[in-house]
């Protein structure tokens, strides 16, 4: 039996270990957890699987055979020793695993220099997300979109404007709930460029499943140069701007404003793209890959952007949401300019 | 008429409600213009008190209260002739009733009412979630039917079937003609009802059900519709009739057991409602006061819970936190231990062997009452409570695993060496043993801090209180129930249908929650209609799954209606079990035992010849007999 126990454990953590449980590690404290969680996955798996071989070992051996209907078992009363062992083991398991779980929450939640703070509001049933002083004299920045740049370590202070809501971006791992009259925070480092949901864990009324915004990891250049529009702009600039384009202007024209502001967030803010004077690297370089493609393929590109991925990018990354929140002809001007560079 | 008015009863329960409803708009025009409140009648406030005054009105009238209202008016109290004792027809249980048994099977049968209209809750919330996007019902009525469902299978569930067992089965278990406060015991079981209906109604009430879930965490409480009040008024009534319960229960524990039953011959299952009903006692008006709290700020704007520095208030988010987890922690040993003690009577007695380590299984309850109260705030690890207590509840946490285990390994321990009857109560027993240990082991990863930080509110939290309170709880309430089936009825159910019941809820069981861990760590949220893509595969599966448990579900109850109509009968021991309870007739005569019981000998001594736990002579006859006893008892 104790054979077949320890078969049976090894193929249950190789097994358990081999299983994705968790979703994408975006930031230091998402390695640490899950490395915690699989030590727990080894230690817990010998424990289950000791009970179940010991409840099917009896059932198989001890069952009442025809004939022994009358009969009774051994009557044992207890036996001390195995009973110390069975409480002195697991007690000294669970300290154990609770000094570890100490070692890795001190690591996940200590505070580093060269933190980048980020004020989180949520409110029913909406995030806001303000950076203090990033702005033209100091002035603070707010955005609905979650910008971080990479590997540099971000503090996050929360407050709630109504009722409770959670800050939460599982591939993060980190959450804190964002309660009224206080200010709590987390840290987190992000380590991973790419397109993360932030989702609000705490159920706060009607719209709580909807309580959903993008949080986007960029390259420390990329940030800056969304930073440096968003402090010029007046405010979060207004998805879908058709009403803002010139009277008159040609499709091509109205395109590149959409390209440079309207989007949310812009094309510009991921895209390189000479002719519209941008040059971020989240996305693949639109001046390199569109180069003679035709207008279905930029139209696809944009509304499905998963469709067809340009070489040495993931999947995942571009908002696949353009079709909802940018108007009809914001994206038939969008193709139209897209389509002339790529003609260029 | 005129005398059916006047007496006790529904007739006199009808008349009582409605002036409860009158003294509801009276109390409230009164108070309002004389505050020179705009417009002097109000809906909410009328509903509010109404919620409150009607049912106490409708209890008077219905005679809960009869005997001490005469006795506190210096009346002559009506000599006690035991015409409220036992029942002759069905129409007594639907009646004030004194006997144990009566209010036991009133408790289990109401209790599983409300299973099935829990039951039949969760079947639409996994019909809305077998796709994301919204099918079945709008984001608010999705609320309610989580806020209902997860309130009535806590509140009028799994709590009061485990009184409603014990209150059958304990009183003859220690060998006891009855509950040592009758009235007070029948009491307790009519607030029940009245609990569950409010929360049923809540639906009717206008803005909707209750949708803060059934933790009503403030600030959220506090701002919604009238149907939080049903919830918050609804708690005070269940909470009520627990304590009130719980107080019966000591009291007859420690005051009524026969001759001979030291504290150390007691069959666990007594332990386990003792330890169960300090549990109750000590924590139960902790629930009641976080729900006054909110009843006041939702009703007299006290600011408990309101905060905004511009508008002046200053109030404690978190207190109702703390306040409401120091009950609702407990809470999870109170659903929890009566099945422990169910468990073990049920090893014993089907593996034919005496419970390994019965002074451990004991001390271990005992531990886990004390440690239970030390560990609330390890579900507010990410409330933004202070950092530091975190550590301390993290420790007290995981320690509690320790008792727990004590009573897992002693269970298998019984088992070794056994002659297993692998019938149904053994079947659910065995599948509570294993199913429980999964609920326990993810508990112990939900001790440790920065796993909780990532999974707390998502569905592995989902997960692990189902395989505990489902695969835990309910397991061993279906296996003490199909156990003392013979005893409460008199009948045997079909062993068949109750081998397919027991194989149904099982798989099906694991499928919709094994699969709820992995979403859960995958970053799915908990208390959401809607839903990301890459989870759609997953809650198809879950959904389907979760019919079969509501399939099983059906089988149960036509085995148990068949069977209780038309089953084979029983004799007074079909199990050959060493309990008191199975040494008196099926079902038992009205006062239990025709001659006083000695006990002599532990409860559990199978396997030595001739052990015998109670005999029914004088203890002085009784006397040569107690050398069978094998350890040596003490009191």
């Amino acid at each position: 039996m104790l054979v077949l126990g320890v078969i049976a454990s090894a193929v249950g953590i190789a097994l358990a270990l081999t299983i994705n449980w968790f979703p994408t590690q975006a930031s230091t404290q998402a390695a640490d957890i899950d490395h915690l969680f699989n030590v727990l996955l080894v230690v817990s798996i010998p424990v289950f699987v000791g009970v179940e071989v010991v409840v099917l070992f009896c059932v198989w051996k001890f069952r009442m055979r025809p004939g022994e209907e009358l009969k009774d078992g051994v009557p044992i009363h207890g036996n001390t020793r195995v009973e110390v062992v069975w409480t002195a083991v697991p007690a000294m398991l669970l300290v154990g695993l609770c000094t570890y779980a100490y070692v890795v929450l001190h690591r996940i939640e200590k505070p580093l220099p060269n933190s980048m703070v980020v004020n989180v509001t949520g409110e029913q049933f909406a995030w806001t997300f303000e950076y203090p002083a990033q702005g033209a004299g100091g002035k603070a920045v707010t955005s609905d979109v979650l910008y971080l740049p990479k590997d540099r370590p971000v503090q996050f202070r929360v407050r709630s404007a109504d009722v409770i809501h959670d800050f939460w971006v599982p591939d993060f791992r980190m959450k804190i709930d964002a309660v009224p009259g206080l200010t709590t925070k987390y840290r987190v480092t992000p380590t991973r460029l790419g397109r993360y949901a932030v989702v609000c864990a705490e159920l706060c009324g009607l719209g709580h499943a909807a309580m959903r915004q993008n949080a986007y990891v960029v390259t420390p250049v990329a940030f800056k140069t969304w930073m440096a529009k968003q402090a010029g702009a007046a405010g979060p600039a207004p998805a879908g701007g058709g009403a803002k384009t010139p009277a008159g202007g040609d499709l091509a024209a109205r395109g590149r404003q959409v390209f440079t502001q309207s989007a949310s967030p812009t094309c510009g803010a991921c895209h390189t793209l000479a002719d519209a004077g941008t040059t971020a690297t989240t996305g693949p370089n639109l001046g390199q890959v569109l180069k003679g493609k035709n207008a279905a393929f930029i139209r696809q590109s944009i509304l499905q952007p998963n469709a067809q991925i340009a070489k040495g990018y993931g999947p995942n990354i571009m908002p696949p949401n353009f079709g909802s929140t940018l108007s009809k002809q914001d994206i038939d001007a969008l193709v139209a300019y897209l389509e002339k560079v790529a003609a260029k | 008429m005129a005398a059916r008015l006047r007496a006790p009863g529904w007739y006199r329960g009808a008349w009582t409600f409605a002036l409860g409803i009158g003294f509801a708009y009276g109390l409230t025009i009164l108070l309002r213009s004389l505050l020179g409140a705009d417009p002097v009648l109000d809906g909410n406030a009328v509903l509010t008190v109404a919620l409150i005054a009607a049912p106490l009105f409708f209890l008077v009238g219905f005679g809960g209260f009869d005997y001490w209202f005469y006795w506190a008016a210096g009346k002559p109290t009506r000599p006690e002739d035991h015409s409220g004792h036992g029942a002759q027809s069905w129409k007594d249980y639907f009646r004030i009733n004194t006997d144990h048994k009566v209010i036991g099977i009133q408790y289990t049968v109401t209790s599983f009412f409300f299973l099935l209209v829990g039951g039949m809750l969760a079947m639409l919330i996994r019909a809305e979630l077998a796709a994301p996007g919204s099918q079945f019902v709008d984001a608010d009525t999705y609320n309610g039917l989580f806020s209902v469902h997860a309130s009535i299978l806590i509140f009028l569930f799994i709590i009061p079937v485990f009184a409603g067992l014990a209150n059958f089965v304990l009183p003859l278990m220690i060998g006891a003609p009855d509950m040592a406060f009758p009235r007070l015991n029948a009491l307790s079981y009519w607030l029940l009802p009245i609990a569950g209906l409010m929360m049923i109604a809540s639906f009717f009430a206008p803005g909707g059900s209750f949708s803060s879930g059934w933790t009503a965490y403030a600030p959220l409480s506090t701002d919604l519709p009238i149907g939080q009040t049903f919830f918050t008024v609804a708690v005070q009534f269940a909470g009520a009739s627990s304590v009130l319960t719980a107080l019966n229960f000591l009291v007859t524990i420690i005051t009524m057991r026969a001759p001979g039953m030291s504290f150390w011959r007691m069959p666990l299952l007594v332990w386990a409602n003792f330890s169960t009903s300090l549990l109750v006692v000590i924590a139960t008006p902790f629930i009641a006061a976080s729900q006054f709290f909110v009843l006041l700020d939702r009703s007299l704007g006290f600011n408990f819970f309101q905060t905004g520095l511009a508008a002046g208030n200053n109030g404690d988010v978190l207190m109702y936190q703390h306040v409401f987890w120091f009950y609702s922690h407990p809470a999870v040993y109170i659903m929890m231990l009566p099945g422990f003690g169910i468990i073990s009577e049920i090893l014993a007695v089907k593996a034919r062997k005496p419970i390994f380590g019965y002074r451990m299984m004991a001390f271990s309850l005992l531990a886990i009452v004390v440690l239970g109260f030390t560990v609330w705030a390890h579900h507010m690890f990410v409330s933004g409570m202070q950092s530091w207590i975190r550590i301390p509840m993290m420790i007290t946490t995981a320690i509690i695993a320790v008792p727990t285990g004590i009573k897992v390994f002693s269970w298998l321990a019984t088992l070794w060496r056994g002659v297993l009857h692998l019938d149904t109560p053994m079947l659910f027993a065995l599948g509570f043993l294993t199913m429980f240990t999964l609920g326990g082991i993810s508990g112990v990863m939900l001790a440790i801090i920065p796993i909780t930080i990532h999974v707390s509110d998502t569905y592995f939290i989902v997960a692990h209180i189902h395989y505990v309170l489902f695969g835990g709880s309910l397991f061993t309430i279906f296996a003490g129930v199909y156990y003392w089936f013979p005893k409460m009825t008199g009948r045997m159910y079909d062993e068949t249908l109750g081998k397919l019941h027991f194989w149904l809820t099982f798989v099906g069981f694991n499928m919709t929650f094994g699969p709820m861990h992995i979403i859960g760590l995958q970053g799915m949220p908990r208390r959401v209609s809607d839903y990301a893509e890459k989870f759609a595969g997953w809650n198809l599966f879950i959904s389907i799954s979760s019919f079969v448990v509501g399939l099983s579900t059906l089988v149960f109850v036509y085995n148990m209606i068949s069977s209780w109509r038309g089953g084979a009968r029983a004799g007074a021991n079909p199990w050959r079990a060493l309990t008191l309870e199975w040494q008196v007739s099926s079902p038992p005569p009205v006062f239990n035992f025709d001659a006083v019981p000695t006990v002599v000998g532990g409860p559990y001594e199978y396997g030595i010849p001739g052990a015998v736990h109670g005999i029914f002579k004088t203890p002085a006859e009784a006397k040569p007999a107690g050398t069978v006893a094998t350890r040596p008892t003490s009191e």
